[in-house]
């Protein structure tokens, strides 16, 4: 991959509206390598359209992303490559295993040995012995894992999660949180929407609020959670 | 320019008046038909039916073609007000389609001795018939307005392309089933008269089709606009 | 281009490998057609009708309803776990993914038709003989064309309530043509009528799949994306 020291995600005045529903108003951002923006709100603040628009899912109604510099747009595939989303669902087809899933995103990807890489991404996810089971034979938290898994497949500079500590035990989530804590030591632009703080404080470099379609607050994560709840709660009422 | 809801007005009152000076001169048609042409040697009294027939089927394929490069275009620009007027079309489309679907059959009952015939051009109306239908069908099944205007200009093009195919094939289909030599509607050579009164009323067809569409159009834009302000909390002036 | 191609072979070898696995969907398509056939032959009056006279149209009614059904279920499974997201979201570009997508309709297709076709034979006791070959090539013309359209307008379908009806309702229209073509040529084929009485219809067929692949995949983006 070409160097590239520009700011790896940055998206400008991101609007969309969902017929009568303006669910985003102007939003714009900026991550650098090795950064962690949290982006915090209520339900049905936009935080999944969001990423959805920074995924290049979806086609904004103003605005325009650009990952590495390079503009999302249905004509460039390959401006997409260094995305990578753990969404709400795990991407993965109901019939096939989880190795036969991620071999196939690894050919998508191009990767030159899909086999292999699907089954590095699944002992990084720590599935290495689930690679036969099918996601209709996994409990909650571990299909979360393996969506988890098909989502670094690639080693994606620029890591979008949605809610992703949902149905992670303890014990999985603060191995999660390690892991993507070295993403970022690694260089990694992280991008983590949740309405549940605490999951995500602690891995964030800075933190936004939206509401009512725009970052009511954004600032440089200092200071412990209890802190910043005051005034969380006072953007999300504002 | 962005539209508003003074022009939103603008539209439907303009299109009101070329509605009416429209449905006026369908009433100028009817006399021409009446009064003008001469009767028909051998179809009588029945023929004056295509003088209503013949300049709907036109304008309903007119609109068809026009809808499907409207939605080449948005597809290019993404502009909204370019769907709400393949939209307004369609609707507008759809009742010239249902008339020559209509007067049609009434004329070929007395003519034809049946209600229907495979006949090329009558079957193409059909057809359009069904295009109108499943493109409005769409449209009511999708929520958000962004993709309902690409998926159904993704349909309009489709159509348009469609409608010269359907057109060759019924031919090729009548050639394998010969029928019985049927009166052709549209002699090549036309009396001067039944030509002018063809021409004015087709005429008299689009000017109802720009009426309608304005006013449907303005309609269109006044609900997005009234949608997108009331998220606002503007409170838009009642029309 | 290798690489587009290689990306469509790839989707298309998934989704045939699931098909393969599965073996509902096939089964009851196949099942599907057949009953089809079986309905079309007791819909008729057998003292005024032989049931070679209705062959070609029994083969290419059922042929335009298997793959109505068949199609209803291409764009589906990407639906579960929202896996066409996965696939958006990967660097293949869409028009790679509209012929992956195309190619495994057109096996998909194109084997319950070859199922259908023996049983057609069977039951309408046709005297295929020497049409085989022409039969075949007919029958691939025509499936190229409607699956085609299929395809593209099953992606849409899928995003939008009432899928399975408003599938057929956009995509029969679009048959019309390439059956209208292929009956024809059929019952020509079987009343071994000579070459010189297909042209039209061949060149119709060929003139509507270049049209309509073509067309499908240039608008498939625009089906695509949010």
């Amino acid at each position: 991959m070409q160097p590239y020291d520009g700011p790896l995600l940055a998206a400008t005045d991101l609007a969309r509206a969902f017929g009568p529903h303006r669910v985003l108003r102007g939003i714009s951002l900026s991550i650098d390598a090795g950064e962690t923006l949290l982006v915090a709100g209520p339900n049905g603040a936009g935080k999944t359209t969001l990423l959805r628009i920074l995924a290049g899912l979806m086609r904004p109604g103003a605005g325009e992303v650009r990952v590495r510099g390079r503009r999302l747009s249905h004509g460039d595939p390959d401006a997409r490559r260094p995305i990578g989303l753990v969404s709400h669902q795990s991407l993965l087809y109901d019939d096939r295993t989880h190795a036969e899933n991620l071999a196939f995103a690894a050919r998508l990807y191009g990767l030159a040995k899909p086999a292999a890489a699907a089954r590095d991404a699944l002992a990084l996810a720590g599935l290495a012995d689930r690679g036969g089971a099918t996601p209709r034979q996994l409990s909650r938290g571990l299909l979360q894992r393996a969506a988890i898994a098909r989502a670094l497949l690639h080693q994606p500079a620029v890591l979008l999660l949605d809610e992703p500590f949902t149905g992670l035990d303890a014990r999985a989530a603060a191995q999660f949180r390690d892991l993507l804590r070295e993403r970022a030591a690694l260089g990694r632009a992280l991008v983590i929407v949740t309405h549940q703080l605490a999951e995500a404080w602690e891995l964030a470099s800075r933190v936004a609020v939206l509401a009512g379609g725009r970052f009511a607050l954004e600032l440089p994560r200092a200071g412990a959670l209890d802190d910043f709840l005051p005034r969380y709660a006072g953007a999300c009422g504002g | 320019m962005t539209p508003s809801f003074a022009s939103a007005r603008a539209a439907v009152r303009r299109g009101r008046i070329v509605t009416a000076a429209a449905l006026a001169g369908m009433a100028v048609v009817y006399l021409l038909a009446l009064r003008y042409t001469p009767v028909e040697a051998h179809q009588g009294l029945a023929q004056k039916i295509f003088y209503l027939h013949v300049p709907a089927a036109w304008t309903a394929l007119l609109i068809f073609s026009l809808m499907g490069i409207v939605s080449v275009i948005f597809l290019w620009l993404h502009d909204e007000r370019l769907d709400l007027f393949a939209e307004a079309s369609a609707e507008v489309g759809l009742m010239f389609s249902a008339i020559m679907l209509t007067t049609g059959p009434i004329w070929a009952k007395p003519i034809w001795g049946t209600w229907w015939q495979w006949d090329p051009r009558l079957t193409l109306t059909l057809f359009l018939f069904f295009l109108y239908v499943g493109y409005l069908a769409l449209r009511s099944s999708i929520h958000d307005p962004l993709e309902r205007g690409r998926f159904s200009a993704v349909v309009a093009i489709l159509g348009m392309l469609l409608v010269p195919f359907i057109h060759l094939s019924v031919y090729l289909f009548r050639t394998l089933h010969p029928k019985p030599v049927v009166l052709k509607p549209s002699a090549p050579s036309l009396p001067p008269e039944m030509l002018r009164t063809l021409l004015v009323a087709f005429g008299v067809c689009l000017a109802l089709y720009l009426g309608l569409v304005m006013m449907r159009y303005g309609a269109g834009v006044a609900e997005r606009l009234r949608d997108a302000g009331g998220e606002a909390g503007e409170v838009p002036d009642a029309a | 281009m290798g690489r587009a191609l290689r990306l469509a072979l790839a989707i298309a070898g998934k989704d045939l490998r699931a098909e393969l696995r599965s073996r509902t969907a096939f089964l009851s398509a196949v099942v599907f057609a057949a009953l089809v056939l079986v309905i079309v032959n007791f819909a008729r009056d057998p003292t005024a009708l032989p049931a070679l006279a209705l062959a070609p149209s029994a083969l290419w009614i059922t042929f335009a309803f298997g793959a109505v059904v068949a199609l209803n279920r291409a764009f589906a499974v990407e639906r579960e776990h929202a896996a066409l997201d996965g696939l958006l979201l990967a660097p293949v570009p869409r028009e790679a993914l509209y012929l992956g997508k195309l190619l495994a309709n057109l096996a998909f297709v194109g084997t319950v038709e070859a199922v259908a076709l023996p049983l057609f034979v069977l039951f309408f006791d046709v005297p295929l003989g020497h049409a085989l070959g022409g039969l075949l090539m007919v029958t691939a013309l025509a499936t190229v064309g409607f699956v085609a359209v299929g395809t593209i307008f099953s992606a849409m379908a899928v995003r939008t309530r009432f899928a399975e009806l408003l599938l057929p309702v956009l995509l029969l229209p679009f048959m019309v043509p390439p059956i209208i073509g292929a009956a024809g040529l059929t019952s020509r084929l079987l009343d071994g009528r000579p070459w010189s009485e297909m042209h039209g219809m061949l060149r119709l067929l060929v003139l509507y799949d270049i049209v309509f692949v073509t067309l499908s995949t240039l608008l498939f983006p625009a089906v695509m994306d949010e």
